[in-house]
C-alpha cells in the first residue's frame, strides 16, 4: 500500500467518478452549509429547472451575514439595515421551506455564523467533505474535514446533485514545531503561516496542518488556524484528527452516541496521514519564535510581531499599504491610535476566543474613545459566556456585547467602522474598506484586540497577562 | 439561465487595473451583496473606487471610458482573491468585462469566473509588463486556440482547465453534466453507507 496523506484518504473515500484529462473528478459531498448572503441564486437556479434539493438530510442553513446583532425591539422587529437585507433573510427562510431543509434561524437554539455552528452540533464529523458558500469554509479542516468555499452556481450543483465537478489539488504540509511562547494563540499561528507563505503562496493546494505546536493548540485553535488558510490562497487545511478531536466532538447533537461514537471514532484517528506520505510542498516554522502578531498593511499576509514595529517598506506594494493604512516604517506599533475593537467572527467568536478575550478585559476598562464590540459566535457561545459571566465583565469594562452574527468581520449587516476609523479585529481580512468604506483594519487575536481596547493603542497582550503565566 | 453563450474569440482593447492584490472586498465590497439576484451589479462594480459617500462620481478610469469597449480587465499581480461570492464575476460581466488577465488568479474566484462564461487569463510576468506598458492596446482572445494576441504581434498560449474550457466553447452546461451522473451518485451512496 502507498502511504496516504490526510488529505488523499478523505478525497478518495468521495470520488464517485475518478478524474481525467479532459473531465473533473465527481467529488461527494457530506455535509452542504447554508447561509443568506450566497444562496438565493442558486435557489432560483433550481427552481428554473424545476429540481429539488436531492439530500435536505445533508443541507443545513443559517442566518449569519446581513442579520442585525442588536435586539429586535418590543414589537419583535429587527432592525435591518436595509429593507433589502430582511428580504434576503426572508428568502432563505422560504427556500428553507420550499424545499424541506434545516433552517437555524431566529427560533433556533443554535443559530449562529455557520462555521461557528457547524462543529458546535457536530455536523461536521471527521473525515467528511464540507462545502458552503463562504470563503472560510475550511474551519472545518479542523476536525479532518476536506472543506471548503465554493460559488453560487456550485452551491447550486451541490443542492441539485450533492456533488461537485473538482480537480484534485496539489498538496503542502505546514508543520509547525515546538512549543508555544505564553500568550501567544492559534491566531498568531495562523498570522505567522500566512505572512510566511504570502497571501498566494497557498493558491492550488490543500494545506496540512502539522507538528507539536498543531497538536498542542485547543479545538477552537485549530479551527481558527484552518480558518485561515484561504488568505493564504489555499482553499483547504486540515488537520489530523486526535483524541482531543474525539473528546470535543463526543455527545454532541449530530454525532453517533455511545459505542457507535467509539466505532466511528477508530475509524477518525486511522485519517492521520501516513508515515511516509509525500507531499507537493513542504514548509516548517519554529513555533517558538512566534510572537503576538498583528497586521501592518492591507492583506492579512501583510503582518509581524508587534514588538517589531510596523516593517519598512521594500516594495510599491507595500508602500501603498502602509499609505492607506497611515502607518511609517519603523514605528512602534504602540503609536497607532485605536477606534474600535471588534471581537467575533468565524475566526474567532468561540468560547476560547472570548475567555481570552476576557482575562484581559477583567477589571480593566475599554480606554477612552474606543468602541469595543464582543459579538459572540453562535447563540450557544452567547449562553455559554452569559453562564460564565464573560458579558459582565465585556459590559463592565465598557463593550458592547450583541446577538451572535458575521457583524464587522464583513460589514453588511450595519455594524462597520467609520472612515478613516482604526480598528483591531479578531476577524479575517484587513483588505481596504472590508470593514466599511475606508476604514483601516489591524487584524489580531482577542487577547491582542482586548489589550489594544484597554491600552487605546494596538498593543502586546502579554504586558496585561498574569506574572505566572510569563 | 442554463446555458452559457458559447466563447470562440473576440478582440478588444484593454483596461488596466495596475493595483497588485485586487481583492472581491474591492471588485464589489460586501454591503451590496444583500441582492438576490444576479443583475445590475455593474454599476457598483469597485464601487467605493469610483464614487463618493454621498454617491458622486470619483475621477476614475472606470467612470471615464465606455466599457463596450474595454472588454478586457488587466489587473495587477494576483487578482481576485478574498470571498467566494460570485457576484464579483458577476458584477465585472455586467460592467462590460469579457476577460481578466492576471498574473495570478485566486482559486474559488477563477472557478466562479469559469461557470459564468468570464475568461481568465493567467500571463507571464513579461506579457503582464508588456499589457501594463501599453495600456491602450487592443487584444485578441481566442478561446478554441487558447491564444492571446497583443497588439505587438505577441502571440502566447494560456491554459484554461480542460473541462471548463469545453463548457465555454460548447455552452455545455456544468449542472447538467453533473446531474446526468445521479444513476452513479445515487450507486454511491448505497455503496458507501451515505444513502437517505
Amino acid at each position: 500500500m502507498t502511504a496516504k496523506s490526510l488529505f488523499e484518504k478523505v478525497w478518495d473515500a468521495h470520488v464517485v467518478e475518478p478524474e481525467g484529462a479532459d473531465k473533473p473528478a465527481v467529488l461527494y459531498i457530506d455535509l452542504h452549509l447554508v447561509h443568506e448572503v450566497t444562496s438565493p441564486q442558486a435557489f432560483s437556479e433550481l427552481d428554473a429547472r424545476g429540481l429539488k434539493v436531492r439530500r435536505p438530510d445533508r443541507t443545513f442553513a443559517t442566518l449569519d451575514h446581513s442579520i442585525p446583532t442588536l435586539r429586535p425591539d418590543a414589537d419583535g422587529n429587527r432592525p435591518y439595515v436595509t429593507a433589502q437585507a430582511k428580504k434576503q433573510v426572508e428568502t432563505l427562510e422560504a427556500n428553507a421551506a420550499t424545499h424541506g431543509l434545516r433552517l437555524f434561524g431566529y427560533d433556533a437554539e443554535n443559530r449562529g455564523v455557520v462555521h461557528v455552528i457547524g462543529p458546535e452540533m457536530g455536523l461536521t464529523q471527521p473525515g467528511y467533505t464540507v462545502v458552503c458558500g463562504d470563503s472560510h469554509t475550511s474551519t472545518h479542516g479542523a476536525f479532518g474535514c476536506i472543506a471548503f468555499g465554493i460559488g453560487t452556481s456550485e452551491v447550486g450543483h451541490v443542492l441539485a446533485t450533492q456533488c461537485l465537478a473538482q480537480r484534485k489539488p496539489k498538496t503542502m504540509r505546514i508543520t509547525v514545531d515546538g512549543k508555544l511562547q505564553p500568550g501567544v494563540t492559534g491566531k498568531d499561528v495562523a498570522l505567522t503561516v500566512i505572512a510566511t507563505l504570502g497571501f498566494s503562496g497557498g493558491t492550488g493546494y490543500a494545506l496540512e496542518y502539522a507538528g507539536d505546536v498543531i497538536r498542542d493548540l485547543d479545538m477552537e485553535g485549530r479551527m481558527t488556524v484552518c480558518n485561515l488558510s484561504i488568505e493564504a490562497g489555499a482553499r483547504c487545511g486540515m488537520i489530523a484528527p486526535d483524541q482531543k478531536t474525539i473528546d470535543w466532538l463526543r455527545g454532541r447533537q449530530y454525532v453517533p452516541q455511545g459505542e457507535a461514537y467509539d466505532e466511528a471514532a477508530k475509524g477518525w484517528l486511522a485519517l492521520a496521514s501516513d508515515e511516509g506520505a509525500v507531499f507537493d510542498k513542504e514548509i516548517r516554522i519554529d513555533g517558538s519564535t512566534i510572537e503576538p502578531m498583528a497586521t501592518w498593511g492591507t492583506s492579512p499576509d501583510q503582518g509581524a510581531a508587534i514588538v517589531r514595529g510596523v516593517p519598512v517598506a521594500d516594495n510599491e506594494d507595500q508602500e501603498r499599504a502602509l499609505k492607506y493604512m497611515g502607518f511609517t516604517g519603523g514605528e512602534a506599533r504602540e503609536v497607532e491610535k485605536v477606534d474600535v475593537v471588534f471581537i467575533g467572527s468565524c475566526t474567532n467568536g468561540r468560547m476560547a476566543d472570548l475567555r481570552a478575550a476576557a482575562a484581559i478585559m477583567k477589571g480593566r476598562k475599554v480606554a477612552p474613545g474606543v468602541r469595543a464590540l464582543v459579538v459572540p459566535g453562535s447563540e450557544w457561545v452567547r449562553l455559554e459566556a452569559e453562564k460564565e459571566g464573560l458579558h459582565e465583565i465585556f459590559l463592565d469594562a465598557g463593550a458592547e456585547w450583541r446577538l451572535p452574527g458575521c457583524s464587522m468581520c464583513i460589514a453588511m449587516n450595519g455594524d462597520f467602522v467609520s472612515p478613516g476609523q482604526l480598528a483591531v479585529s479578531t476577524s479575517n481580512r484587513n483588505f481596504e474598506g472590508r470593514q466599511g468604506p475606508g476604514s483601516r483594519t489591524v487584524l489580531a487575536s482577542p487577547a491582542t484586540a482586548a489589550a489594544s481596547a484597554v491600552a487605546g493603542h494596538v498593543a502586546d497582550p502579554r504586558q496585561f497577562m498574569a506574572l505566572e503565566e510569563a | 439561465m442554463s446555458n452559457q453563450e458559447p466563447i470562440h474569440s473576440f478582440s478588444s482593447r484593454i483596461l488596466v487595473l495596475p493595483e497588485a492584490n485586487i481583492d472581491t472586498d474591492q471588485i464589489i465590497p460586501a454591503r451590496f451583496l444583500t441582492t438576490t439576484t444576479k443583475v445590475g451589479l455593474g454599476k457598483v462594480a469597485f464601487n467605493d473606487w469610483r464614487y463618493t459617500a454621498d454617491g458622486s462620481n470619483k475621477p476614475h478610469i472606470l467612470n471615464e471610458i465606455d466599457p463596450t469597449e474595454h472588454r478586457v480587465l488587466v489587473g495587477g499581480n494576483n487578482f481576485g482573491c478574498g470571498s467566494s461570492r460570485e457576484h464579483a464575476p458577476w458584477a465585472l460581466m455586467d460592467y462590460g468585462f469579457q476577460a481578466v488577465i492576471s498574473t495570478e488568479i485566486a482559486d474559488i474566484f477563477k472557478s466562479n469566473c469559469l461557470k459564468n462564461g468570464l475568461l481568465p487569463v493567467v500571463v507571464s510576468k513579461d506579457v503582464h509588463d508588456k499589457l501594463l506598458a501599453n495600456p491602450q492596446q487592443r487584444v485578441t482572445i481566442d478561446l478554441q486556440n487558447n491564444a492571446l494576441t497583443l497588439e505587438d504581434g505577441t502571440v502566447i498560449t494560456f491554459e484554461v482547465e480542460a473541462f471548463a474550457r469545453q463548457c465555454l466553447l460548447e455552452g455545455v452546461d456544468a449542472m447538467g453534466w453533473l446531474l446526468k451522473r445521479l444513476p452513479d451518485i445515487e450507486k454511491f451512496e448505497q455503496s458507501h453507507g451515505k444513502a437517505a
